[in-house]
């Protein structure tokens, strides 16, 4: 499999603002480096080895189908319950938001909002703003770009602190392991929460900001 | 030309001239005001500082107990693997995998990738495979939570707190230390610094 060196970048003529890829310039994903873009077999950046992109690869199609993956384990990991919790040999099983409403009634509010902002607001957010941004992309849709991009970074940014609740139960199971007496056991709800987790991350991961801003340049 | 005297704003693509900045500046993007690069002061002796020092209490957070419970006289030691090991034998190793790679693995990968990148290029050398090293441990960085595991520990002391009495342990005060480490080995690394050493002119 032939890999291309792309050629070295001589000027650029910035007098009017043009983006990378109207340039024929190609940015490295991972280094930021500049190289000219060619046609042909897979471009390697000449600084740091990585795979060379004008634009993601099958942005929005991946995007789309690690968002409906996401919806579908969603269910699951409210339905079912995360824990199953013995004490002095009466065992009962919580689901992620039986345990928000047990802490609001035994007084740790904040604990509850900590749960409730992290374990179910926060992954449907995410969602809800993933499915808006690839709609908006898919109509080259010109409104508000700036403000698109920047729900596209905060959707980037806040998605790893979803994964409270799974530490939470990994720390409680580990705890917990006296037999009759206290015992905590993961709920099969845990795993389909962490798959919420992952996909919605490598969902955010897959779309490619740029799709907004192209759009601007067809309309302009 | 240098190859760095422009840059594409990763969010929306708009080529610009890279700017001069003053010391500690922010640059952000003309066009649609995403973070372009910034400035850092001492960045790659401070990032190896915290990074050697992250590595430390790395070792103690892992190797001591972090909580120890006692309810009706009974006591239960934790490490911070411990529930890992639990999901294994449950039957649920994709948690197992899940919480190893993301609340140890990745974050140890991170602070050694640092330390075998940065402590050759102190004495001038550039080691084996140095931009592959670097471009992985970029990439892993989002994957390493050690706050967010922080975070699960404390609400789960809080959610204990009412059945038993929890006594925390030496590893949970390193653990406390080692996100500051984390966190402050993020803060002061400044990528483009160590890529520009790496451009294939030099």
């Amino acid at each position: 499999m032939g890999t291309a060196e792309p050629r070295k970048l001589n000027t650029i003529d910035l007098r009017v603002p043009t983006t990378a890829a109207r340039a024929g310039v190609v940015a490295c994903h991972h280094c930021g480096l500049l190289s000219r873009f060619r046609v042909g077999p897979r471009l390697l950046c000449p600084r740091c080895g990585g795979a060379l992109h004008l634009r993601k690869p099958n942005s929005e199609a991946r995007t789309w189908a690690l968002v409906i993956a996401a919806i579908l384990f969603y269910i699951p990991a409210n339905v079912y319950p995360v824990t199953h919790t013995t004490y002095l040999g009466s065992t009962q099983s919580d689901t992620i938001l039986s345990g928000v409403y047990y802490f609001i009634t035994t007084g740790s509010w904040y604990i509850a909002l900590i749960i409730f902002v992290a374990s179910i607001v926060v992954p449907a957010l995410k969602i809800v703003a993933l499915v808006f941004l690839l709609v908006s992309v898919r109509r080259h849709s010109t409104w508000r770009p700036e403000e698109r991009t920047r729900l596209y970074h905060i959707t980037e940014v806040i998605g790893r602190w979803s994964m409270v609740d799974v530490y939470v139960v990994t720390v409680m199971v580990a705890l917990l392991r006296l037999g009759a007496l206290a015992n905590i056991d993961a709920g099969v709800g845990i795993v389909f929460f962490g798959a919420v987790v992952v996909t919605t991350m490598f969902a955010a991961n897959s779309f490619d900001p740029r799709l907004i801003w192209d759009a601007m340049e067809i309309s302009a | 030309m240098s190859p760095d005297a422009y840059l594409a704003c990763h969010h929306c693509d708009l080529l610009q001239r890279r700017p001069s900045l003053p010391p500690n500046g922010v640059a952000v993007c003309a066009r649609c005001g995403a973070f372009l690069c910034r400035d850092r002061r001492n960045s790659l002796d401070r990032t190896l500082a915290l990074a050697v020092s992250g590595i430390i209490f790395f070792i103690i957070a892992n190797s001591y107990p972090f909580l120890s419970l006692n309810i009706e006289g009974q006591t239960q030691e934790t490490r911070l693997t411990s529930g890992i090991f639990v999901f294994f034998q449950e039957g649920m190793p994709w948690m197992g995998i899940l919480v190893l790679v993301t609340g140890i693995v990745f974050p140890l990968l991170e602070l050694l990738g640092l330390i075998y990148v940065l402590l050759p290029l102190k004495v001038g050398r550039i080691s084996w495979k140095t931009a592959a090293v670097f471009r992985l441990i970029r990439s892993l960085q989002p994957w390493g939570m050690t706050e967010v595991f922080l975070l699960g520990i404390l609400v789960s002391i809080v959610k204990l707190a009412s059945m038993a009495t929890i006594i925390p342990g030496i590893a949970l005060y390193a653990f406390l230390v080692l996100i500051f480490m984390v966190a402050a080995t993020t803060a002061s690394l400044n990528p483009e610094l160590i890529w520009e050493r790496l451009n294939p002119e030099n």
